[in-house]
């Protein structure tokens, strides 16, 4: 199947996976760890990839843009987390249902804020590199780099510091750590933060070659579900993989059967989930 | 008594109102039906579904596509539309009756999203983003009045259909599964079946709701089968209140009319959609009727 992919197709299908797995990623560390589907994460994105719009709009740096994406998400999520998940705690459903809204209040709000046109950000590197018989954007090839260097910062995260430790064992066991005396409130609200402003790291990306418009954030949102619940719930190598098979699914289909492009995505994901409802790399709670 | 009250005044003074409120009122009896299948799956099995809007809207492009593109007539096309959806339920209730809670609700919504997907890109055949439009109604039903009565009879009919099924034996054993899905395994029900055919009678009602639809609207595009109706279908069943019927008639009437009455003052009806959301997860996560029964419990039995 991968064969009939041309390099510079495959080349497309890895550089969606790298932004999946940058929103994805902060997805299933909140799902993972505080048991919440946050379907607001989508509208996190694009309210990110809007900041970083209009920061790069006052003429700041790409990389400027992309940390003020981040610092303004991850406030937008310490407000959702203290503001109005704490009153729902432990309840899936509610939490579940009251991102939804929380979803649908910001991406109408981005459309007040921002309008209904299509925006793109500037993106730092323009131009193509020829390389191995290929004319390819510099700037996807950023992306690439950018999500290889996201998985690797997480990687480290998660396996060597006491934090990613507590998280690991936060996701594992949440019980026992809260006996072992440790304060998981706090972990909590970190994992929070992280998943928010990776989301906002994701839209200022995604911003760059997907664009931003109203309803970006459900395109993304469901992308991202897909790459979590093939990936398993909490798994950072899930995600990776997940948003690996999802980018180049996504590009099969699209090249393959245009029409129906959303079954190579979500054909194998339903199947996948009816079968092994954890994931490719989930495990039970 | 209340019951005949609304009874009276949907059948007398209803028709007699300004053709604006007609035309709302087939609009909150077409939703409520929706609003019941949804809840017959999130109030009566246990599984809360986030891809009822796609069951529903296919019923209406099945309907407008064929008396439309292929030029049959409107009960055909009214008999297909149901089946249609009826038949992508039974597809999606396969699939997703193997997982539970917020996997379930992913699952539906991903399945929904797939629908969506299709109607937005087989353009030959959907029309794409422009979508199909054309006369459905019959000449018999053109004015508001007359479509509304046969809605209403309708509705009435879907509505105790519904009320049957959740009472039955059937309807029983839902709420078994809902409230402890291991007993009702270890008792020897066939959990999957049953939820399997929970979701198809779902999928029948939010059809035929579909399909109502389609003569009141006359028009179907991917707006009608996208996330935003699905979740448009949820919040009226959560509205009014999860695990009652009549619940999805409080939550249609109450969201209806609010959408109205938000739009003449502003166009964030998404906002204010969102916010009610929020407000009763956060306050009333049992809807309008199950506040009114948590405080009215002091004084009388229990009701189901």
């Amino acid at each position: 199947m991968l064969a009939a992919l041309s390099p510079f197709q495959l080349l497309n299908g890895l550089t969606l996976a790298s932004l999946l797995f940058i929103v994805a990623s902060g997805f299933t560390l909140i799902f993972g760890l505080l048991r919440i589907v946050n379907l607001a994460h989508g509208a996190l994105y694009l309210l990110g990839g809007y900041v970083a719009w209009s920061a790069s709009q006052a003429g700041a740096p790409f990389a400027l843009a992309a940390l003020a994406a981040m610092l303004a998400v991850a406030a937008a999520g310490l407000a959702l987390d203290q503001g109005l998940l704490r009153f729902v705690r432990g309840a899936e459903l509610r939490q579940v249902l009251l991102t939804l809204g929380v979803g649908l209040v910001i991406d109408d709000l981005c459309l007040v804020a921002w309008g209904g046109d299509t925006l793109s950000i500037p993106v730092p590197l323009p131009g193509a590199v020829r390389f191995a018989g290929l004319f390819y954007p510099k700037y996807r090839l950023l992306v690439l780099a950018s999500g290889i260097v996201v998985f690797a910062a997480l990687w480290l995260l998660l396996n060597r510091t006491r934090l990613g430790a507590l998280i690991r064992a936060g996701v594992d066991d949440r019980e026992t750590i809260e006996a072992m005396g440790i304060n998981i409130r706090l972990v909590f609200l970190a994992t929070f933060l992280l998943g928010a402003a990776l989301a906002g790291l994701g839209g200022a990306i995604g911003g760059g070659f997907l664009t931003l418009y109203p309803g970006a954030d459900a395109d993304i949102l469901v992308f991202a579900l897909a790459v979590v619940i093939i990936g398993g719930r909490g798994s950072l190598v899930g995600a990776a993989v997940g948003a690996v098979l999802v980018g180049l699914l996504n590009t099969v289909g699209q090249v393959a059967f245009p029409e129906l492009s959303y079954f190579a995505v979500f054909g194998p994901m339903a199947a996948l989930l009816a079968f092994r409802p954890l994931g490719l790399f989930g495990r039970k709670a | 008594m209340i019951r005949a009250v609304i009874l009276a005044v949907a059948l007398l003074a209803v028709p007699l109102l300004p053709g604006y409120v007609v035309s709302l009122a087939i609009q909150m009896l077409i939703f409520a039906v929706l609003a019941v299948s949804v809840d017959i799956m999130a109030g009566f099995a246990g599984r809360t579904p986030l891809g009822h809007g796609a069951i529903f809207g296919v019923s209406t492009y099945v309907v407008v596509w064929w008396v439309t593109a292929m030029s049959g007539s409107v009960a055909i096309a009214i008999l297909l539309g149901v089946l249609a959806a009826t038949a992508l339920a039974l597809l999606m209730g396969l699939l997703a009756s193997r997982v539970s809670g917020v996997y379930f609700l992913l699952l539906t919504l991903a399945l929904g999203m797939i629908v969506w997907g299709v109607c937005l890109r087989w353009t030959s055949v959907t029309g794409g983003e422009n979508g199909l439009r054309g006369s459905v109604r019959p000449a018999l039903l053109a004015g508001d009045t007359a479509l509304y009565y046969v809605v209403l009879a309708a509705t009435l009919v879907l509505a105790w259909l519904a009320w049957r099924l959740v009472r039955s034996p059937f309807g029983l054993a839902l709420r078994g599964l809902r409230d402890s899905e291991g007993r009702m395994r270890a008792l020897g029900y066939n959990v999957t079946l049953h939820l399997v055919l929970a979701f198809t009678a779902s999928g029948f009602l939010a059809g035929c709701a579909g399909a109502l639809y389609a003569l009141f609207n006359e028009f179907a595009s991917p707006s009608t089968v996208a996330l935003g109706q699905s979740v448009r279908g949820l919040l009226m069943a959560i509205t009014g209140g999860v695990g009652t019927i009549a619940g999805g008639f409080v939550g249609s009437v109450v969201i209806v009319s609010l959408e109205n009455l938000v739009s003449l003052y502003t166009a964030r009806w998404q906002t204010v959609m969102g916010l009610v959301f929020i407000v009763i997860m956060l306050v009333a996560p049992d809807g309008i009727l199950g506040r009114i029964r948590q405080i009215s419990r002091p004084f009388q039995g229990e009701r189901a």
